[in-house]
């Protein structure tokens, strides 16, 4: 999976826990959850929705490492590309 | 013969439209199951039936809006006959029109001699009624919250009392659970509060019930309202059932489940109607203190602010009706005490 095709994921399941967001108005450099005004819950339910379709682990000690879109994009791709 | 009336499904709740019935005449049903989808003004709720029985007659039609109370279906209780319903008395006129418009005329009351039903009655039935504007869920929900809680400001003479309570054991037990968990099954220290409050509450029943008809009910179990926000705005706070008796996992993966449900709209009657103390947490956004309005009939809210410099600080709106300030200390101290052992939650 490219850089492109993770983006795309991670931007689809963004959308199924805040249906309201439009890709045009997310700024790929500010903090995410701020942005997006996802929760605790919304946070944990959006990981594991990235676990479970990209197979990807994600420690709770890495969650400082995935503060904005382009983070969690690059993130995702090291985690992704190590495999 | 068993009446199936629409409960309350919560302290602000008047009347509800109902969607979809789940279940035809015939059909059995045990205790618990959903029989009806009925819209509130807060949100689409599936309707559980609390007794066994077999199905006889659906008396209300989808697209209704009835107070609550009404008698929707009627059911045979175990081991009752059907009852034979008393032909409908009906002129031949009005029996030919209504069998060309389609119209049930066992379901019609009649307004002719000795309630026969008339040509009129059963035209008056076939007439389309106008669509219904479309309801603003929003404004519906905001006139609902505010239904309840000028009610819980005029009816309950509010108490309110703060701890700062110390979380440095609660947050290294969690992040190291947390560490050998797998994604799908890590807790939030939400699941923490829950826990600790319901535990909390069995020490202190007086802070988990209802208040009604002058006196206090304490609750069965610690059935805990969780207060949701709705991306949409406003909120709800169904129940998590028996929380004292779950383990933190149960609560986390219950708590998971209904956040997913209520902002999906998908919470079942007794999540709306059953909830006997509510926890809010409004850490998310930065708060320090929550000063929350008890959802009536019951008659305690507990509310946490923001986790910071490993402490959060827990409060307290107790109903003055039920309980006093120095029971409400103890209660807050109960709960401080129990988030200092995670482990045994």
């Amino acid at each position: 999976m490219n850089k492109p095709e993770i983006r795309a994921t991670v931007l689809a399941e963004l959308k199924r826990i805040a249906p309201e967001i439009e890709e045009s108005e997310l700024a790929p450099a500010s903090p995410l959850r701020e942005q997006v005004d996802l929760d605790s819950m919304d946070w944990l339910n959006f990981l594991v929705a990235l676990h479970e379709r990209l197979k990807v682990d994600i420690p709770e000690a890495d969650y400082a490492r995935l503060g904005t879109l382009d983070q969690t994009v690059d993130y995702l791709a090291r985690k992704l590309g190590a495999r | 013969m068993i009446e199936f009336k629409l409960p309350s499904l919560g302290a602000d709740m008047e009347e509800g439209k109902l969607l979809e019935w789940k279940v035809k005449p015939g059909d059995t049903v045990k205790r618990g199951d959903v029989v009806a989808v009925v819209d509130t003004s807060k949100a689409a709720v599936d309707v559980e039936i609390w007794q066994d029985g077999v199905v006889q007659e659906l008396v209300t039609q989808p697209g209704e809006t009835i107070p609550v109370g009404t008698v929707m279906a009627r059911l045979l209780s175990a081991g009752e006959g059907p009852v034979k319903a008393e032909r409908k008395k009906i002129s031949p006129a009005a029996r030919k029109r209504a069998a060309e418009l389609g119209v049930d005329v066992e379901k019609l009351a009649g307004t002719g001699p000795e309630g026969a039903v008339t040509l009129e009655d059963v035209e008056k039935q076939a007439k389309p009624t106008a669509a219904a504007p479309a309801v603003d869920r929003a404004a519906e929900m905001r006139k609902a919250i505010a239904a309840a809680m000028s009610r819980s400001k005029r009816e309950i003479p509010h108490y309110y009392l703060s701890e700062t309570v110390p979380l440095g054991r609660a947050l290294a037990w969690l992040e190291a659970e947390n560490a050998r968990r797998a994604l799908p099954e890590r807790l939030l220290m939400a699941a923490l509060f829950l826990k600790a409050t319901a535990a909390a509450c069995t020490e202190f029943p007086e802070m988990n019930g209802h208040y009604r008809e002058g006196a206090f009910h304490p609750g069965a179990g610690v059935h805990v309202g969780v207060a949701i926000s709705l991306r949409q705005g406003g909120l709800v706070a169904p129940a998590l059932h028996d929380v004292q008796d779950k383990s933190l996992s149960e609560v986390m993966k219950g708590l998971t489940d209904l956040v997913k449900r209520a902002r999906a709209g998908s919470l079942r009657s007794s999540e709306m109607s059953d909830p006997s103390i509510t926890v809010t947490n409004l850490g998310e956004g930065g708060v320090e203190t929550v000063f929350g309005v008890i959802y009536p009939p019951q008659v305690a809210l507990v509310g946490f602010g923001a986790v910071k410099q490993n402490a959060v600080v827990a409060s307290l709106s107790g109903d003055h009706r039920v309980s006093d300030g120095h029971r409400g200390a103890l209660f807050l101290g109960a709960i401080a005490r129990r988030l200092q052992e995670p482990e045994k939650l």
